[in-house]
């Protein structure tokens, strides 16, 4: 592990009672990369970004951020650190500058004016400074969100599950910021379990379930590595799906629940004698390698 | 930046401001009902005990109108019910219902600070709320003395020890109608074996024993040295009051912590 890598995470346990919800985990962030965190309900994500603020304390394992170690030196790493949480945490009945401005006096900024005018520009809301949060809609709030964790201009920034609960439209606006931000060179964590979140955005997909990392990589290799170039969905009612499956998988096939489907990954048109010949096939995706590698049961 | 983050301690004022900041913006949103309220009580509290009782009852005690000896005392009842009340309830519907505290806490301050910022703000108010009922009582004739100047002070630092005290309860139940147990088993009867409604000296002997651990009592005389005359057992008063908010001030930052940080 790097030694200048912006996060740094050794083997790091915690557990909350007798549930481990990181279990080892390690994880290296280089500089300037977009690292998405992808994984189920339970993985670990959010535990892992509370590890990251100091917000929990791991039970064991080293954990390192921006060169400071944690959680001793955790308030000198947040200080340089930006968090945009799942949850929106807003002050509702103040403006939308003065949450910008409270923000920026925590992260010590020196010109707090000039500083709650740069975030306002970046999440396009300068012409609704003077507004009550409570005003805003759904999407604006979601930008104000991002904005107040980059009102510091931080050299990381932790999104955790940024655009969840959110409709398609919000998303897009959020991925442009996002992609912004990543353009701009900032190191990002971003946790999610949606997966076209992870392979728009992301440069690499780090694969968490269970409190670890199981495989990490760029998106096209991982669906390479994973679940080769095409994947057969068979549509029909469900006794025939179940015989699909069955079929599939004594041929060593993997195949998985799609919805009113049976997908069955790693398929080859040439050689997989399995597989119906009203199956359609489609490129393999990173939902396959991810369903493959977290299992098909949602906790 | 990275020199700055380098530089962080303890109890950095920036901190604390920061927080306090926060507290200032939101209040701006809510401070005519929040004053009106305050205003208020204490005046419906002196027309009823004070004329009512005073006129009815009770002409004085030790040779204070009652009315003067009720608004004396009634500081502190304002005192706790702007410090202890808002510290239990507001503590807990940031950290559990707003996730206020998890915003704040990812930013460069720690829970220490939080707690600290909490406490000062909170105390500020209630300080200065804690005059109202003394105000009001100049309408009933209490004349005003140059020891009343220290009032605030005096209501301040008790604030300190009551807002702690809520925010340790805060970080303490684990849901919010459990403040109902506090509320029925502590403040009340703290409030109410004070010595704002009637002296002490007419309660049984363990009670007056009891009376002097209890901070509202070390208030309420406090403010009445300050309207009619100090004596020099005062200043063990105040120094017990400041103890009193030194120990409960690490006790909010340890159970808050503990609510706060997994």
């Amino acid at each position: 592990m790097p030694e200048n890598d912006p996060i740094r995470l050794n083997n790091v346990v915690k557990s909350f009672g007798p549930i481990k919800a990181v279990d080892g985990l390690n994880l290296d962030v280089p500089p300037g990369i977009c690292l998405g965190l992808l994984g189920p309900n339970g993985a670990g994500k959010s535990t892992t970004m509370r590890l990251l603020t100091g917000q929990a304390i791991a039970d064991s394992g080293s954990l390192h951020v921006l060169g400071y170690e944690l959680p001793g030196q955790s308030k000198s790493a947040r200080a340089r650190m930006g968090v945009v949480p799942q949850l929106d945490n807003l002050d509702v009945d103040v403006t939308v500058e003065e949450n910008l401005a409270v923000f920026a006096r925590l992260y010590r900024v020196k010109d707090v004016p000039a500083a709650v005018d740069r975030a306002l520009g970046l999440a396009r809301l300068t012409d609704r400074r003077k507004d009550a949060v409570d005003e805003l809609s759904g999407g604006m709030r979601r930008r104000l969100l991002l904005a107040r964790g980059l009102v510091h201009e931080p050299d990381l920034v932790l999104l955790d599950e940024p655009t969840v609960g959110l409709d398609p439209q919000i998303r897009t606006q959020m991925w442009t910021l996002i992609d912004d931000l990543r353009t701009r060179g900032a190191t990002i964590l971003m946790s999610t379990h949606y997966i076209e979140e992870a392979e728009r955005l992301a440069d690499e997909v780090a694969i968490m379930t269970a409190g670890r990392i199981i495989d990490r990589g760029i998106p096209s290799e991982l669906v390479a590595k994973h679940a080769g170039a095409e994947t057969a969905e068979v549509y029909g009612p469900p006794d025939r799906l179940a015989e699909v499956r069955a079929a599939a998988e004594a041929e060593g096939l993997r195949p998985r629940a799609a919805g009113p489907a049976v997908a069955i990954v790693g398929a080859n048109r040439q050689t997989s004698k399995s597989i119906p010949e009203d199956a359609v096939w489609r490129a393999a995706t990173l939902e396959d390698v991810f369903v493959l590698l977290t299992g098909e049961e949602a906790e | 930046m990275k020199k700055d983050a380098d530089n962080m301690g303890r109890l950095e004022s920036a901190a604390i401001l920061g927080v306090m900041s926060r507290e200032v913006a939101n209040f701006r949103t809510f401070w005519k009902s929040s004053t009106f309220s305050s205003l208020l009580e204490p005046t419906i509290y002196l027309l009823a005990f004070g004329l009512g009782l005073g006129s009815t009852i009770v002409a004085n005690v030790d040779g204070i109108d009652y009315i003067e000896f009720v608004g004396t005392g009634m500081v502190a009842t304002a005192v706790i019910f702007a410090s202890a009340l808002p510290a239990m309830f507001g503590t807990f519907i940031k950290y559990r219902f707003q996730r206020t505290y998890d915003a704040i806490l990812a930013a460069p301050v720690d829970v220490e600070e939080l707690v600290t910022a909490e406490m000062l703000w909170i105390s500020l108010r209630a300080g200065f709320f804690g005059c109202f009922p003394l105000i009001v009582c100049f309408f009933f004739g209490l004349e005003p003395a140059w020891g009343m100047l220290l009032v605030p002070f005096f209501g301040f630092v008790t604030a300190l020890g009551f807002s702690a005290f809520g925010i340790a309860v805060a970080g303490t139940v684990s849901k919010i109608d459990q403040f109902n147990y506090v509320t029925t088993t502590v403040i009340t009867p703290l409030f109410l074996v004070a010595g704002t409604f009637f002296p002490i000296n007419q309660l049984p002997e363990g009670f007056q024993i009891a009376a002097q651990f209890n901070p509202l009592y070390q208030l309420v005389e406090l403010v009445r040295g300050a309207a009619f005359g100090f004596e020099p057992v005062d200043i063990l008063r105040i120094l017990g009051l400041m103890v009193f908010s030194f120990i409960m001030w690490r006790i909010a930052v340890r159970q808050l912590g503990k609510r706060l940080i997994d």
